[in-house]
């Protein structure tokens, strides 16, 4: 800290603010074909090969709605508990950017398709319709361009079908902000609406951050966030915005409406204004494009489609299958994780904690590709080990070396404990093994004979060792005990 | 009664420059057309749902089927400036 001054700027410099941040979310649709024309979406394709003079917005063409497009809207609408439209329209908005052929973009304004609903503890305010832009390749970023005068358009993006997706301003930390897109990142997976990937730009997301004095029920002047193409990057922007706020406030400034650039390269943020007409976007209802009343039977086949949801997967883990909320959680929101976890439960009498905790804590990092169901451990045999280890037949440490051989060539567990000789030492053997360690440390034998408890754990040590870790420790502590006439 | 600052305004959104004389001429007619428009408010519509379509038509809907996109030299063709890349436009940060 400086020095105290006196008086109402240390009043401004001591207080205390509390964030208030809203997202806003572009998902890209996975349908196969554009939003209003039949050209096929396709990632990495040759520029410019998917247009057609609809998505090139030339004149006389007319727009005619994606059937699919619709239902994943309906189907998002719905998971995220909102009040669908009874009837809803498109409206276009007026800009002029070369990304956008016609001049404008075919949007919802007034009446989207959805409102209201909610998603885990954050609101939601609205989720829309609308089509993407086209991409631009700016000089200097790609070296097919000459002259730093001049950027090249790619149409194949173009007319991509997009729902946006607004939430309510419920989010107080960049953490809590980084936490709830990852739930809705996972909701829209399972949907299966979407590739959800952000660094491909399949999911977008801004932030609208504001600051307020901590307690205090107004809101302050927001500004926008726009270019955070990772969770990472959403969490560190909102945090250098909210510092940016804070530093402004506490030195007695006013924090200026703008849209700012976050630059994953310095972290940093840099204001995109533009002169303030350009927001003025003169919306009127789209006459090429009727209305949307979606009818009892797009609702209920949108309705059908709806899988058990993340969420609601967490809560059935944590409630019916006694997981501890941070596992749970981690398997409902990797959808693949809790298909397999569910499928290796059902496959063998394992018990679901510690089958759980076998997937997250040991299978996750022996795999190679995201999707677990891509390993050569198969469900039925990570269940088959966890249940071996909870019938003592297999220690811990040597079900994590047959864990290691499953990763690497598959198989059955009992096989490899078999050929690899890493069953639980036969009571002959530890017996025999007992007597040794007994032998080898006369001195703690001797003291654990005169009443010092503690003197049992270099005989327990010993006999371990020996037996790398195929021992059951309560049983050679009984033996040892036994031995020692104690 | 439209001000010339929004005539103005308007022709910088929609990229038009006008001649002095079209700027007057445009604050007259958009005049008339606003006070013609401003007739309706006389009536009671409270009952009256805005229209934003004149035909009665809904859920006019295409199957998510592809169709055969353009040859790339085709769609190119018609543009000022098809470059290598594609449709080559002045850089929009260097005006």
């Amino acid at each position: 800290m400086t020095q105290r001054a006196a008086g109402a700027g240390d009043e401004l410099a001591e207080r205390r603010y509390e964030p208030v941040i809203g997202l806003e979310i572009h998902v890209q649709l996975k349908t196969r074909t554009k939003m209003f024309c039949g050209c096929e979406l396709a990632f990495g394709e040759e520029p410019n090969t998917l247009t057609c003079p609809v998505c090139l917005g030339h004149p006389g063409t007319l727009p005619v709605l994606n059937a699919e497009a619709v239902h994943f809207g309906l189907m998002i609408g719905l998971a995220l508990g909102c009040e669908i439209a009874p009837r809803s329209i498109f409206h276009r908005k007026n800009y002029f950017y070369p990304d956008l052929p016609k001049g404008y973009q075919i949007s919802q304004y007034d009446i989207p398709l959805a409102t209201g609903g909610r998603l885990g503890d954050v609101r939601i305010h609205r989720v829309h319709l609308e089509e993407d832009a086209a991409k631009l390749v700016h000089a200097g970023s790609s070296g097919r361009i000459h002259g730093a005068e001049a950027s090249a358009v790619d149409f194949n993006r173009g007319g991509t079908p997009l729902v946006e997706i607004v939430t309510e301003p419920d989010i107080h930390s960049p953490q809590q902000a980084g936490e709830w897109l990852r739930l809705l990142r996972a909701t829209l997976k399972r949907l299966g609406v979407s590739d959800v990937n952000m660094e491909e730009g399949s999911l977008r997301c801004d932030a609208n951050v504001s600051i307020r004095p901590a307690g205090t029920a107004t809101l302050g002047t927001k500004t926008e966030l726009k270019n955070m193409n990772s969770f990472r990057f959403l969490e560190r922007g909102i945090e250098a915005e909210i510092a940016r706020q804070e530093e402004i406030l506490r030195g007695g400034g006013a924090i200026e409406q703008e849209t700012l650039h976050f630059d994953p390269a310095t972290g940093s943020l840099s204001s995109l204004r533009s002169k303030e007409e350009a927001h003025d976007y003169r919306y009127f209802p789209e006459p090429d494009l009727v209305p949307i009343a979606p009818t009892d039977e797009m609702l209920a086949r949108a309705r059908e489609a709806l899988p058990e949801l993340p969420a609601a997967r967490a809560e059935r883990f944590e409630r019916d299958l006694g997981l501890p909320a941070a596992t749970a959680k981690l398997l409902a929101f990797r959808s693949e994780l809790g298909d397999y976890f569910e499928e290796a439960l059902a496959a063998d009498s394992a018990d679901a904690p510690a089958l759980a905790n076998w997937v997250t804590v040991e299978l996750v990092p022996r795999l190679e590709d995201e999707d677990p169901f891509a390993s050569k451990v198969k469900p039925r045999a990570l269940a088959r080990l966890v249940a071996m280890v909870s019938e003592r037949s297999v220690s811990q440490s040597a079900a994590k070396e047959v864990l290691d051989v499953l990763a690497a060539e598959g198989g059955e567990p009992a096989a490899i404990v078999e050929q690899r000789g890493l069953g639980m030492a036969g009571a002959n053997e530890l017996g025999a093994i007992v007597e040794r360690a007994i032998e080898a440390n006369p001195k703690a034998a001797e003291e654990f004979r005169a009443g010092k408890q503690k003197a049992i754990g270099a005989i327990v040590g010993f006999v371990m060792r020996e037996t790398q870790g195929r021992a059951d420790g309560g049983e050679v502590n009984r033996l040892i005990r036994e031995k020692l006439g104690a | 009664m439209i001000a010339r600052e929004q005539v103005l305004h308007v022709a910088r959104l929609a990229r038009l420059a006008l001649t002095e004389e079209e700027v007057e001429r445009m604050t007259e007619e958009l005049s008339s057309i606003l006070e013609h428009i401003e007739r309706i408010g006389e009536l009671d519509l409270d009952d009256v749902e805005p229209t934003s379509h004149v035909v009665d038509v809904e859920n006019v809907l295409r199957a998510d089927v592809p169709r055969p996109s353009l040859p790339r030299e085709k769609a190119l063709a018609p543009a000022p400036d098809p470059g290598p890349a594609g449709f080559r436009v002045p850089s929009p940060g260097a005006s």
